[in-house]
């Protein structure tokens, strides 16, 4: 049964949602958490990649939540060029989130955290400038939930953040317009990650292709939001589909924005914390935004159980939790932005370039610093920059 | 005018993050905006992935 009042209201049940609903359930606080759909983990907007040690460092890995084990990736440049690289230092997968975000609310609910979907949060209660709970629809009813501290993971689409005044919404530039199919019956290698780049394919960002096991790989396309109404992503990706996988059968077509900001720099007010998607917590060049999503909800949870304990709700007493996320990635992802924004200006014909350069290099020799320390021509510092940021090392 | 298709959204919300006015209200599967708060800005139209918003002004 939905209580009237909790410690910890967390809206959304993607993973930083789940995280922040462990955390301080962990932390020994009452702990609520409402998904406006009917199912926590579906529908996935996702291209489902993750790095090994991105997520082991929040949980330990299951087996059942992957649905392929990664080594390798290759980038394809707008001429055709493809070059193919070893990961040297980590090891990636390609999740089932259906699965995954299951197990990771079930995790939240075995500390004690009580799950509720089909939980739609419309506005907060405010009062004397602290957030005090959330406003919301269940069951045909509408509602109201105090809480102590509201997380607010409700993903890109964020407006918990809003209506507190915090502005979260993305520049054009900022964002991409995501596409993406699960095909069957394609032939690729199951152990390996493709990236399309360049303006023919993709504006302004990549194509993806990531397998999934027997056949199956989601392959997507994000364009950036200053070419989106020019170039759309669905058309652009399905002429690439219908070039490369003309046998394909289509099981899931989902959309997306994924935002490619750096991080909020105030993800606070009085009560209330932004984490994941919502606070803009993604790299800003990959649109990988599911280890740092976990990432704020780890820290979100455990400030949260703290400070309630101390009764210090202020968000003077809440910027610990701005000072954690700047530390642990804030620096690297506005390094990474910059990255972004350099690429940006590459032309298809420097992309051409830097990949026909590097393909003449023997494949055990690609290591990623070899590579770049010897092939380079224009700028070899930040296209080393660009292929760690896309590995995820 | 943004018009909203009718069928064809998927829910995903991207329109919601760029709307500089918050004028979109988006469910599990019911997507509507409100007019009266609405800009004209159109940058729900030129994020959507699907063409699921369209802008359509009379010609005065």
């Amino acid at each position: 049964m939905m209580k009237s009042s909790y410690d910890v209201v967390v809206v959304g049940g993607g993973p930083s949602g789940s995280m922040s609903a462990k955390l301080a359930a962990e932390g020994g606080v009452s702990v609520c958490l409402l998904e406006k759909d009917r199912d926590i983990g579906y529908p996935v907007r996702c291209g489902e990649a993750i790095g090994d040690s991105g997520l082991r460092k929040f949980v330990e890995p299951k087996e059942s939540w992957f649905a392929a084990h990664l080594n390798s990736f290759s980038m394809t440049a707008p001429n055709g060029t493809s070059i193919t690289a070893d990961f040297t230092s980590d090891k990636g997968y390609i999740l089932n989130r259906r699965v995954f975000d299951y197990d990771l609310a079930r995790l939240a609910s075995e500390k004690g955290a009580e799950i509720f979907t089909r939980a739609y949060v419309y506005g907060l209660i405010i009062e004397d400038g602290f957030v005090r709970g959330v406003k919301l629809e269940y069951l045909g009813e509408k509602k109201e939930i105090r809480a102590k501290i509201v997380i607010g993971a409700d993903g890109v689409e964020s407006r918990v953040g809003r209506w507190a005044g915090i502005r979260t919404q993305l520049k054009m530039k900022d964002m991409e317009s995501g596409f993406q199919y699960t095909l069957a019956n394609v032939n690729i290698p199951q152990n390996r990650m493709d990236f399309f780049v360049g303006k023919t394919y993709a504006p302004g960002g990549y194509v993806w292709i990531f397998p999934k096991g027997d056949g199956i790989a989601n392959v997507g396309i994000g364009v950036s939001g200053t070419y989106s109404k020019e170039k759309s992503p669905r058309k652009l990706l399905d002429k690439f589909v219908k070039e490369k996988f003309p046998e394909a059968s289509l099981l899931t077509t989902v959309c997306g924005g994924i935002p490619c900001d750096k991080p909020l720099k105030k993800p606070v007010k009085s009560g209330l914390i932004l984490v994941g998607d919502a606070g803009h917590q993604v790299n800003p060049v990959t649109g990988g935004g599911i280890s740092s999503g976990m990432t704020g909800g780890w820290i979100a949870g455990q400030v949260s159980a703290d400070l309630i304990r101390k009764n210090k709700l202020d968000e003077k007493s809440l910027t610990v939790y701005t000072e954690w996320i700047h530390k642990e990635f804030g620096k690297n992802y506005s390094r990474v932005y910059n990255i972004k924004n350099a690429i940006s200006q590459f032309t298809d014909e420097d992309l051409n370039n830097i990949a026909d350069k590097v393909k003449k290099l023997p494949r055990e020799k690609r290591t990623l610093t070899r590579i770049f320390s010897t092939a380079l021509i224009k700028k070899p510092l930040l296209v080393i920059d660009v292929i760690k940021v896309f590995a995820g090392i | 005018m943004i018009v909203i298709t009718p069928n064809k959204c998927d829910f995903c919300g991207a329109c919601v993050a760029v709307c500089p006015v918050d004028c979109i209200d988006l469910k599990e599967a019911d997507i509507s905006i409100r007019h009266d708060v609405c800009i004209d800005c159109d940058l729900c139209a030129n994020i959507c992935p699907i063409e699921v918003l369209e802008p359509i002004y009379d010609e005065k």
